[in-house]
């Protein structure tokens, strides 16, 4: 069974915010309420990152962990998502995320606060799939159409990917051993390598092993005349 | 000779705490669904166009998350 995560390359963001667009367009998200966001590191410095963060769909979710109501659940695919008729909009897990991904829809100037809304991976929620009452709520559901989510898939460098994380991480993999660096951070090893033939999940055709350390990068300092 | 025998035990003693040190316990988390009070929700697989086809629906899924891969899609 698919484990569906978001995996972002810092390395290809381009600070473009389709992501953000592709979510707001897609889901008919109101003013004030940001699913999806890109934030971006040493903005203006050479060598500036960006990444595009929402909901990482945990797998120990401290959001579900706190919510007083017990409002969270968990799809058979990993993706954590909520019952807005259950939500008391009272911000439990607005402080639990370590990511800022629960959002509150602001009525009035002292910020009262309605129900949660946060990405849910485009898996709808808890209404008859691809119903009225599921979109208004909770937004579209690609995800019972076969799609992926439209952040994703409308990543114009592929920064952004989604999808099984077995698949993402291969297609990571794939990528760094392309370009020759990224394989010397701390944890690539743990996270990245490639996974025994009875784990599951890995398709061949897509296995590399993770690369060397680079050449230590040279300064790009300074502008060319 | 007491010294050395309570010197030996305490080495043992260390020698075991610092083993049990180098264990590595398992980092998978077994998900258990908590006490969910909301409205049940149905399975993204479970209506149309799928139909309850859950294979279908994953080969769907699979296909669209490889076509991320600009390499593959460049190689064919």
């Amino acid at each position: 069974m698919a484990r569906m995560k978001f995996l972002c390359d810092a390395e290809r963001c381009i600070e473009c915010n389709s992501c953000v667009t592709a979510c707001k367009q897609e889901h008919d998200i109101p003013w004030g309420v940001n699913r999806r966001r890109v934030v971006t590191l040493n903005d203006g410095v050479p060598g500036e990152r960006s990444i595009s963060v929402a909901c990482m769909h945990c797998s120990d979710a401290p959001c579900m962990a706190v919510c007083p109501v017990d409002c969270f659940y968990k799809t058979e695919e990993g993706v954590v998502l909520h019952d807005k008729d259950l939500c008391i909009g009272c911000g439990y897990c607005f402080y639990a995320c370590p990511f800022g991904a629960p959002q509150f829809p602001q009525t009035g100037a002292f910020g009262v606060r309605g129900k949660m809304d946060k990405c849910t991976f485009c898996a709808g929620g808890p209404e008859p799939d691809r119903s009225q009452a599921e979109f208004a709520k909770y937004g579209r559901n690609r995800l019972a159409e076969g799609k992926l989510p439209a952040c994703a898939e409308m990543c114009s460098t592929k920064a952004l990917l989604g999808g099984d994380g077995e698949v993402i991480a291969n297609i990571y993999r794939d990528r760094v051993t392309h370009r020759g660096k990224g394989g010397e951070v701390w944890g690539w090893a743990t996270a990245y390598k490639v996974p025994s033939a009875s784990g599951g999940g890995a398709q061949p055709g897509n296995q590399a092993p993770a690369p060397a350390a680079p050449e230590p990068a040279k300064p790009t300092g300074g502008t060319k005349s | 000779m007491t010294t050395r025998i309570a010197l030996l035990a305490a080495a043992a003693t260390l020698l075991a705490l610092g083993v049990a040190g180098c264990g590595e316990r398992p980092q998978v988390i077994n998900y258990k669904q908590g006490k969910y009070q909301g409205k049940a929700d149905t399975p993204a697989f479970a209506n149309a166009p799928f139909n309850g086809n859950k294979q279908q629906w994953e080969h769907e899924i699979d296909d669209r998350a490889h076509y991320q891969n600009e390499y593959v899609r460049l190689r064919d």
